[in-house]
């Protein structure tokens, strides 16, 4: 290993043994650079508003909502919007519902392995203010303290018709360019770590995982 | 049922028995007999299934009581045993030797109540909760709302009704919330 593991753009990956260390990444994330010119950037926009495609990863029970988006009533592959096994080859990540800090643990594994573009829908009320859980000592209460929510749902739970207008709209604002969450989450990455450890006390994976 | 009990009640101790449900009966015992007695049903009279184990917290009396909940298919009867325990230095004799997915209800107990089994498998790792550091989150005296708050923070703007009186004022607002 001759990596620099000294400078300025690293993590420090206190979490892991010097052993692990060495198995890990260590760079830091950079914010997104628009094309310099705007037509361009603006058919990118279009191309990325055409063509989500969603983490099958149901983190709570309004996930449940997602079945009926993908089946015929609903039918979401109507818009160019598909479901995605692994993180690495989806773009929008829809939370679905309440978070545990076990599960909060696996989603900030799977937002960072997303590949940019890249969304997240916050679905129901448990992500925004704690919903029906706001008193539980395993649910976080405020999700966008720890990963950038570019769209919130509310209804405990959604139906289907709320989670589509949702993703229309989701459209419109990346098409405008409004969409910077991946961007903020690396700009502000400092704060989101220690907001993230603040809650996740056996942090054993890198401080970013790419 | 009830030569069964009675004879069960002068072998191994046992108090307090109750019909709970037609087909659900309770009983107390020692926490001394409590394993042989749970072997014996297992054993001789056809309780083979462990329906579950689970643990009430009565913090006023000090104690919490576990309840061994066995099924018997024959007659399609539940037993369940109960047994106190102190809340203070909570130790239990595990039956993970009666059933091997005991253990697992054991060691969620030991993260959600604090008791120890001792010589359970895998007792001393995380089981739901990772990272853990404060006291049992199922103990009564855990404010759950107060380490939710520290915690996890509060959202400004969110407001609770209580529902009878919010759902009132919306159904008849004309006679001032009241139907």
């Amino acid at each position: 290993m001759s990596k620099d593991r000294s400078s300025k753009n690293t993590m420090e990956n206190s979490g892991l043994s010097a052993d692990e260390q060495l198995l890990f990444c260590n760079a830091r994330p950079e914010p997104y650079k628009p094309y310099s010119i705007k037509a361009v950037e603006d058919f990118a926009n279009w191309a990325r508003a055409n063509s989500l495609w969603i983490l099958a990863f149901g983190t709570g029970c309004c996930s449940i909502e997602l079945r009926p988006l993908m089946t015929a009533r609903f039918d979401i592959s109507r818009f160019g919007i598909a479901g995605r096994p692994t993180p690495r080859q989806s773009s929008v990540f829809i939370i679905g519902g309440y978070v545990s800090v076990k599960t909060l643990k696996r989603i900030i594994r799977s937002y960072e392995q997303m590949q940019g573009p890249k969304f997240i829908i916050a679905l129901g009320s448990c992500p925004a203010n704690g919903g029906m859980y706001f008193d539980s000592y395993n649910t976080i209460n405020q999700f966008d303290l720890y990963l950038p929510v570019d769209m919130y749902v509310t209804g405990c739970m959604p139906r289907p018709e709320a989670l589509l207008a949702a993703i229309m709209e989701l459209k419109e604002d990346i098409k405008a360019g409004n969409c910077d969450g991946a961007n903020r989450y690396v700009e502000n990455l400092d704060w989101y770590k220690a907001n993230q450890k603040k809650v996740i006390k056996n942090w054993d994976m890198p401080d970013y995982n790419w | 049922m009830n030569t069964l009990l009675d004879r069960l009640a002068t072998d191994f101790g046992i108090y307090d028995i109750s019909d709970r449900k037609p087909a659900i009966t309770t009983l107390k015992v020692e926490k001394q007999q409590a394993e042989r007695l749970i072997r014996e049903l297992r054993d001789r009279e056809g309780y083979t299934h462990l329906n579950f184990i689970t643990c009430i917290d009565y913090i006023e009396q000090g104690i919490f009581t576990l309840v061994y909940m066995l099924h018997n298919y024959g007659d399609k009867s539940t037993l369940g045993v109960e047994v106190d325990i102190d809340r203070e230095n909570a130790e239990m004799t595990s039956i993970h030797t009666l059933w091997a997915q005991a253990w697992t209800y054991q060691r969620e107990l030991r993260e959600m109540f604090g008791i120890n089994f001792p010589g359970s498998p895998r007792q001393e790792e995380d089981f739901c909760l990772e990272g853990w550091d404060d006291i049992p989150p199922m103990r009564r005296e855990f404010n759950t709302k107060t380490y939710s708050t520290e915690t996890f923070g509060h959202r400004e703007g969110r407001v609770s009704e209580d529902p009878r009186e919010h759902m009132k004022a919306q159904l008849y607002p004309t006679r001032g919330g009241d139907n």
